[in-house]
């Protein structure tokens, strides 16, 4: 290995959580992951269902791409080429999801395949 | 070393970022499959009613046995992850055990899925049977494939590693395909919320 990139993979090391932080993060996901499939038997929760479930996900995505992909210690340049694409992705969701279900009402049930 | 002396190391190096240009890509590459996967899943939300005379989500899902898929793709995420910290340790041993336990837990998830497509079609639902299977098969489909190659590539890295083509100083290897794994498991928590979790 070069001096340049061990010296780089040095200063990314520095910031890593270690092995037995990867364990607690884990776990929490796992609680994360019991709490998402619990909200959806709760009858309780019908009318607020997807706020929560879309919080627990959001938070499941924050903590593997923050600490497993140690997207929160890198360089902020990783972190604004994945942003991108997630903002793109959200706003092509978001375009499509308001083209078809607010101005023209859905796809016509009679459509293809419909 | 110093961190001063290290951060002149690698601001010495001639990229113009300073940053290591096989991660860039896979950043990059990681950002435009948000986009790709965006897009399914949109079309899946588009068509997830359009059932025509095929079976819909309420009569296929069963929740407990994906949320178990979902479960063991998760834990690979930390398998994945421990298989980097040990090669930084210089744990050839270690790394080659988590990986092949990321893999393995990568083929659990692959043979749920195949059991589960399985199960459906005999339940009748089919790529041409509805916009609504269709819209299912190519998104969970494609996802899958993501998985499959993931576990072709950690079972490669095991298999260089094994035959002393993966060196204590390889590690940067190990990194880009955990991204890549990693990534496949973020997509995975979307569509388990969004496909599985809410209801139509």
């Amino acid at each position: 290995m070069s001096q340049y990139a061990e010296a780089q993979e040095e200063i990314e090391l520095e910031h890593h959580p270690e092995p037995g932080q990867y364990v607690k993060i884990a776990v929490i996901l796992a609680i994360l992951t019991a709490m998402e499939v619990a909200v959806a038997y709760l009858d309780a929760l019908s009318d607020v269902i997807i706020p929560v479930l879309g919080a627990l996900a959001i938070a499941k995505f924050a903590m593997v791409v923050g600490y497993f992909m140690h997207l929160k210690f890198d360089s902020k340049l990783f972190r604004y080429l994945f942003v991108t694409g997630l903002v793109f992705a959200i706003a092509l969701f978001s375009i499509v999801l308001t083209i078809f279900f607010g101005s023209l009402g859905g796809p016509a049930p009679g459509g293809p395949g419909g | 070393m110093a961190t001063e002396e290290l951060t002149s190391a690698v601001q010495e190096h001639h990229t113009s970022t300073g940053l290591d240009n096989t991660k860039m890509a896979m950043w990059g590459f990681l950002g435009s499959e948000c986009l790709f996967f965006g897009s399914l899943i949109s079309t899946y939300l588009l068509y997830r009613n359009q059932t025509a005379d095929g079976p819909n989500s309420a009569d296929l899902y069963d929740i407990p046995y994906t949320s178990v898929s979902s479960f063991v793709l998760l834990m690979s995420s930390l398998t994945m992850v421990l298989a980097l910290a040990a090669c930084h340790r210089k744990d050839q041993r270690g790394m080659r055990a988590w990986l092949l336990a990321t893999a393995l837990l990568g083929m659990v998830f692959i043979g749920g899925q195949i059991y589960e497509f399985t199960e459906f079609a005999h339940e009748g639902l089919s790529l041409e049977v509805s916009p609504f299977g269709s819209s299912f098969y190519v998104l969970t489909g494609f996802h899958g494939a993501h998985v499959t190659v993931g576990i072709l590539m950690l079972l490669l890295l095991v298999g260089m590693s094994m035959f002393n083509r993966l060196g204590p100083d390889d590690s940067r290897k190990v990194e880009l395909i955990g991204l890549y794994w990693h990534f496949v498991d973020i997509v995975w928590i979307i569509i388990f919320t969004v496909v599985y979790l809410i209801p139509s």
